[in-house]
């Protein structure tokens, strides 16, 4: 049923789902107050006040509805993404107010919201709870078997246990008893088995209420390339400005200063040919040294094992050059398309040259693999931990270029090491792996 | 002494050429791609092969390839490679026979003749020559190491003279010293890493290559 839940032997689910169910069922308590002040406001938006409170509004009945969405996820392994369409930009003033408020109002998740509110106790009582229910109706077979059987009989009460009737006399009755008990037990053991079927049929229809509808799937899908369409494109043009810089500072610089020195040998040539020897020996040092700034320029942008060998070599050869212990496995069936393997390529230089400035770290692992039509690469270090996103260590530069490729970025660092970081870019093998003869 | 060369662009190739035979060299075979490269070095069998590492079809490391595969042929065959780049990474795998015959440099290096030339009499006689840039990176990323670090400055400078594949009168004219004191450095370099002392240089330079390859 779920990746989530593999920790757990299906005995271990059965047992703790309905109970489970009946947590999701509570969660409808605080729902419906916040449902029930969402439509107040609602019925107010025919005045100003109701304008100005929607959003908040909203946004409360959103956030109470994400734990719905957490505790599915978690429970039944139906993992349900935020559905809601992308916001205006907060702007000043009444356009502003009413901007935001129409963009709500418009967005059918708003309303999908509403109905879950609304819907929900009675779908969950009927699925998630259930389990839970009819538990409870069992032990209540067991304490009408045991002693409230007799009590209610004995005071003239008339009651009904499933089939069994409760009346003057039952306590008495060992048969009545013994099916009673029998008929909880039925009960209870019916509660904890149909448990997980039940919490999957609820994660199903959360999933059809809170979940993203084709519509605002898609929506969300143009949103996320727009961003990382124009990340891209900032990021093309960053480095050509960058090549451009280094080639006019670097070796073409130098070639206009050694075509001067060349005029100054071609005079100096009959009159000073020992002067002439020197600036020669000079120019041939220039030359070597353009030739130096272009293969450091080549290496920035396409690095030569990377062209070679791919991507397993290429961090190979990055870590022999790199001043911490690294050490580098994987194992590719094949190589990534070019893009995605160079764009893996600089992540991970940037991300090792992350660990030796900040990490404190005196070793780095590096894995990569490919499974399920992922390039998954591994970086830990030893060091002391507590890196994050933010803090300016380029991570979320790292993040925004992979994403580009639909690649994500996983940080784990806690105060006190070791830091692990996960990339993971969806691609296509393209070329077979060459031998290495 | 007979060569085998590859190298695709025709102007190098035609220039290498012509360099090697004004020094007595006598071309065996000039290719320019690495199949046929292959092909030359095992029929031929070189007293030396000057090969440039990136060569048709495929314009990867196809030369490095066809090297490395003529050496587990023929154990020991002595290969120069060239390149527009130095990877340590291709400096291993070259070195990882540990059976000498190996060079490794930068095409520039060609620039000096008299070095080059050198350079490719010593690997022909079974010796090494590593590109300055190699074992300077070889050095930079070896740092972490406290031997090394317990190196005097004049020492590094001749480690990394000697890594390069010199022999102790080359490094005692470039540094401008005696024989005798790089023979003292020598013997001091080799006690500080703990290494095998040995007389033979081609030995000693690969002793010493794998030392800071560990």
């Amino acid at each position: 049923m779920s990746g989530q839940l593999v920790s757990e032997n299906p005995w271990q689910r059965r047992l703790r789902t309905p109970w489970r169910g009946l947590g999701l069922w509570f969660l409808g308590i605080p729902a419906t107050f916040v449902g029930l002040w969402f439509i107040t406001v609602v019925s107010m938006v025919t005045s100003f006040v109701g304008i100005l409170l929607f959003p908040s509004a909203t946004m409360l009945l959103r956030r109470r509805l994400d734990r719905y969405r957490g505790r599915i996820g978690r429970w039944t392994g139906h993992r349900i993404e935020r559905p809601y369409l992308p916001q205006p930009d907060t702007e000043p003033g009444f356009q502003g107010v009413m901007r935001r408020f129409i963009a709500l109002i418009c967005d059918p998740a708003t309303w999908r919201d509403y109905l879950w509110v609304v819907a929900d106790p009675f779908v969950a009582l009927f699925t998630a709870a259930l389990p839970a229910v009819l538990i409870g109706y069992g032990v209540w077979g067991y304490l009408l078997a045991g002693f409230a059987g007799k009590l209610i009989g004995d005071h003239g009460g008339n009651d009904w246990y499933a089939y069994v009737h409760v009346h003057h006399g039952y306590g008495d009755d060992p048969a009545q008893l013994v099916l009673t008990a029998a008929t909880g037990t039925l009960f209870i053991a019916a509660g904890f088995l149909i448990g997980p079927k039940m919490l999957d049929v609820y994660g199903r229809w959360g999933q059809a209420i809170l979940g993203p509808t084709e519509k605002s799937r898609l929506a969300l899908r143009v949103r996320h390339l727009t961003e990382t369409r124009s990340d891209a494109v900032d990021a093309s043009a960053a480095e050509l400005r960058r090549i451009e810089r280094d080639l006019h500072d670097g070796a073409q610089a130098r070639l206009v200063a050694m075509g001067m020195t060349l005029g100054a040998i071609e005079h100096l040539l009959d009159r000073d040919p020992e002067k002439a020897r020197l600036l020669l020996a000079q120019t041939r040092e220039s030359s070597a040294q353009a030739l130096h700034e272009l293969r450091d320029l080549v290496r920035g942008i396409h690095p030569p094992v990377l062209a070679d060998r791919g991507i397993v070599d290429a961090v190979k050869a990055l870590a022999l050059d790199h001043p911490l212990k690294t050490e580098v496995t994987g194992d590719l069936p094949a190589r990534p398309e070019p893009p995605v393997e160079s764009a893996a390529y600089f992540a991970v230089s940037e991300i090792l040259t992350n660990a030796a400035k900040h990490s404190g770290a005196s070793r780095v692992w590096v894995d990569l693999r490919y499974e399920r039509g992922m390039l998954r690469v591994t970086v830990t270090d030893d060091g002391h931990g507590g890196a994050s996103l933010d803090n300016g260590t380029g991570l979320r530069g790292i993040e925004r270029r992979i994403g580009t490729f639909d690649g994500v970025l996983a940080l784990n660092s806690p105060v006190g090491g070791p830091t692990i970081v996960t990339l993971e870019l969806p691609c296509a093998l393209s070329s077979p792996k060459t031998s290495p003869s | 002494m007979r060569v085998v060369l590859a190298e695709d662009l025709a102007l190098l190739r035609e220039g290498l050429v012509s360099l090697l035979e004004t020094h007595g060299f006598e071309i065996a075979d000039a290719v320019d791609n690495g199949p046929s490269l292959l092909k030359a070095l095992v029929d031929h069998r070189p007293d030396v092969a000057v090969v440039d590492v990136r060569l048709p079809p495929s314009f990867t490391d196809e030369g490095l390839q066809a090297a490395l595969e003529a050496r587990r042929r023929i154990p020991g065959l002595p290969v120069l490679v060239l390149s527009q780049y130095v990877e340590q990474l291709y400096a291993r795998e070259l070195l990882a026979d540990g059976t000498g015959g190996i060079g490794y440099l930068l095409k520039d290096r060609v620039f000096d003749t008299a070095q080059f030339v050198d350079a490719v009499r010593r690997v022909a006689a079974g010796g090494t020559a590593m590109d300055p840039e190699v074992i300077s990176r070889l050095l930079a990323s070896s740092t972490r190491d406290t031997p090394l670090g317990r190196l005097t400055p004049r020492e590094t400078e001749v480690l990394e003279l000697m890594a390069q594949g010199r022999s102790n009168a080359a490094i005692a004219e470039q540094l401008v010293v005696t024989e005798r004191a790089v023979t003292k450095h020598t013997a001091n370099i080799f006690a500080k890493l703990d290494l095998p002392v040995t007389d033979d240089t081609n030995r000693r330079v690969l002793a010493v290559l794998a030392y800071l390859n560990r």
